[in-house]
């Protein structure tokens, strides 16, 4: 039985497949089984993209898109709208800077706002929010111990040098605490 | 081992163990990341006696193994779509030389209109070529099937195709129970064809053959694809014996309604069988076709569901096609839902849906299933 279903939403660039693979990677290591997989339109930087992930107690064997998820995660402000919380059925974890607004946008009231940018561009010194928003994911649902994910980012991000590594660490971390409270 | 990775990976690690002598291969979505992992372990020197060659278009690509092939090297390319097609005038001729090429082909919709999403008309084409076809569910079975599709190819002499696909499996990021070395080598011995070209004993491969001996080569072939069942048959128990069991030709479960596919969409498929207590039948070999597996498991159940993801335009789903013939002067009703072509998705509920037309006597003998309203503009 899968147990959570996550659906993504974000922009080419943003690494929108990356933080539904990098959960799937944690939530493996914590002894679930994972299967995540992106939905992919015209790849192109800027352009919407969607990823999916499911984490289960056993193996997944439906492979079909996510239609009803208990999560959906919005990685880009501008996307917040109908579409991503259509047939949500738990939380909307949304980049944005204010919690009211981003329930005006969605008309949806269980929302969890994190300013996914601010922390991207003061650490990563770039609007990449992919990190802070899986931060803020694992904070909030608890699903992924804040260990698991440090050491998964800081694995994930070790090919492009120490320094990225590190940082794409502390994005994780900073989200994390800031969306516990 | 077991790890979490992306179905690119898990298709290019296994081709590695196999150690093939040339690779070669064209980019397209959604199979380019399984070339990218291969050149890359080619350049970080993790392939030994292997050359892998870079192609203008995947003409070029088939042609190259050809050559390769026929010198007795080990093989592989990854392709798919528009690419599988322009690969097809070079892999026929490989069929009839009867070159082991193993190709990976990342299921992917044919243009025109230009899709990148998945569907099963590319492979399906190439049906009536000679290339023996086998399906995977997952990646895990992909990633076990490269091993034995090079038993398989090498034992039959056929090139040997296996069909994944795009999307639904490339891009999928899950625990792999990764294979090791060892395995593989205790599996699959180094490949000594019985004839290659060589300088030493020159040799004609795919020679002009005019009509006092073309219809023998061709009664060969055939005998030699319908004799290969036995032979996929052998390999896969073995494979059972080392590692893990997949079945057979086919996987079948028995039930009054049974339901039918093949590829990524069994998983689904298996869940539905579950929930709403039917049988269901994977197709895993398509060619050679398992016909007498597949009749003698359907003949007696009430209803047969076939999902198919190509059409025969201007008849049916093409694997209908297939299993009504197999089931000819049986009495199961046959039923025909054509679902998934480009990408669009097929959940639970439309096949829920499509059981509960059959069941409540509301199914056609075929029909599109999930289809928008749309305006049809009529010629």
């Amino acid at each position: 039985m899968v147990i959570i279903k996550v659906r993504f939403h974000g922009r080419g660039g943003q690494g929108v497949v990356t933080a539904a693979d990098i959960l799937a990677v944690a939530a493996f290591k914590e002894g679930y089984w994972t299967l995540s997989f992106p939905m992919f339109g015209a790849e192109k930087r800027g352009g919407p993209v969607v990823s999916y992930l499911k984490i289960s107690e056993e193996k997944v064997y439906d492979r079909d898109e996510i239609h009803d998820p208990d999560y959906s995660v919005v990685l880009d402000p501008m996307l917040l709208g109908r579409d991503v919380v259509l047939g949500l059925k738990g939380w909307l974890i949304a980049n944005h800077p204010s919690l009211e607004k981003a329930k005006e946008r969605t008309g949806w009231r269980d929302t969890v706002a994190i300013d996914a940018t601010k922390i991207a561009l003061e650490i990563l010194k770039r609007p990449i929010t992919n990190t802070a928003m899986v931060g803020a994911f694992a904070g909030f649902t608890k699903i992924v111990k804040l260990n698991t994910l440090k050491e998964t980012v800081y694995e994930w991000f070790e090919k492009k040098g120490e320094e990225v590594a590190k940082r794409n660490v502390e994005v994780v971390e900073k989200a994390y605490k800031e969306v516990e409270g | 081992m077991r790890k979490v990775v992306r179905g690119f990976y898990a298709v290019a690690y296994s081709v590695k163990l196999c150690k093939p002598n040339v690779i070669c291969a064209y980019p397209i979505t959604p199979q380019t990341e399984i070339s990218e992992n291969l050149a890359e372990m080619y350049a970080n020197g993790e392939l030994e006696n292997c050359k892998y060659i870079t192609a203008e278009s995947e003409f070029e690509a088939a042609s190259i193994l050809v050559g390769a092939s026929a010198t007795g090297a080990r093989t592989f390319t990854a392709t798919c779509s528009q690419g599988l097609i322009l690969m097809s005038e070079v892999l026929i001729n490989a069929a009839g030389m009867r070159l082991p090429i193993v190709i990976v082909n990342t299921n992917r919709a044919l243009s025109a209109p230009l899709s990148i999403w998945n569907d099963l008309q590319d492979s399906m084409l190439l049906r009536d070529s000679g290339i023996i076809q086998i399906y995977v569910e997952d990646n895990q079975e992909v990633h076990e099937m490269i091993p034995q599709a090079y038993k398989i190819a090498e034992s039959t002499m056929f090139p040997t195709m296996i069909c994944m696909d795009g999307f639904k499996l490339t891009h999928a990021y899950e625990p792999i129970d990764l294979l090791d070395q060892e395995t593989v080598d205790g599996f699959l011995p180094p490949y000594e064809p019985p004839i290659k070209l060589s300088i030493d004993e020159p040799l004609t491969f795919g020679a002009y053959a005019p009509p006092h001996c073309y219809m023998e080569f061709r009664y060969k072939m055939h005998k030699d694809m319908l004799n290969a069942k036995n032979k996929i048959e052998d390999v896969f128990k073995e494979w059972g014996e080392i590692r893990r069991d997949w079945g057979g030709l086919i996987e079948f479960k028995e039930g009054k309604t049974v339901l039918v596919s093949l590829g990524s969409l069994v998983g689904t498929m298996k869940e539905v069988a579950k929930e709403m207590g039917l049988g269901y039948l994977k197709v895993r070999t398509y060619r050679p076709f398992p016909y007498d597996e597949i009749r003698e498991a359907l003949k007696d159940c009430d209803n047969v569901v076939v999902f198919d993801r190509a059409v025969s335009f201007g008849y049916e789903g093409v694997l209908t096609i297939d299993i009504r013939n197999a089931l000819y002067g049986e009495s199961p009703n046959v039923y025909s839902f054509i679902v998934g072509l480009g990408g669009r998705d097929v959940p639970k509920e439309v096949m829920e849906d499509c059981v509960s037309k059959v069941l409540s006597g509301r199914a056609e003998r075929y029909r599109f299933e999930g289809l928008k309203d749309f305006e049809e503009v009529t010629y």
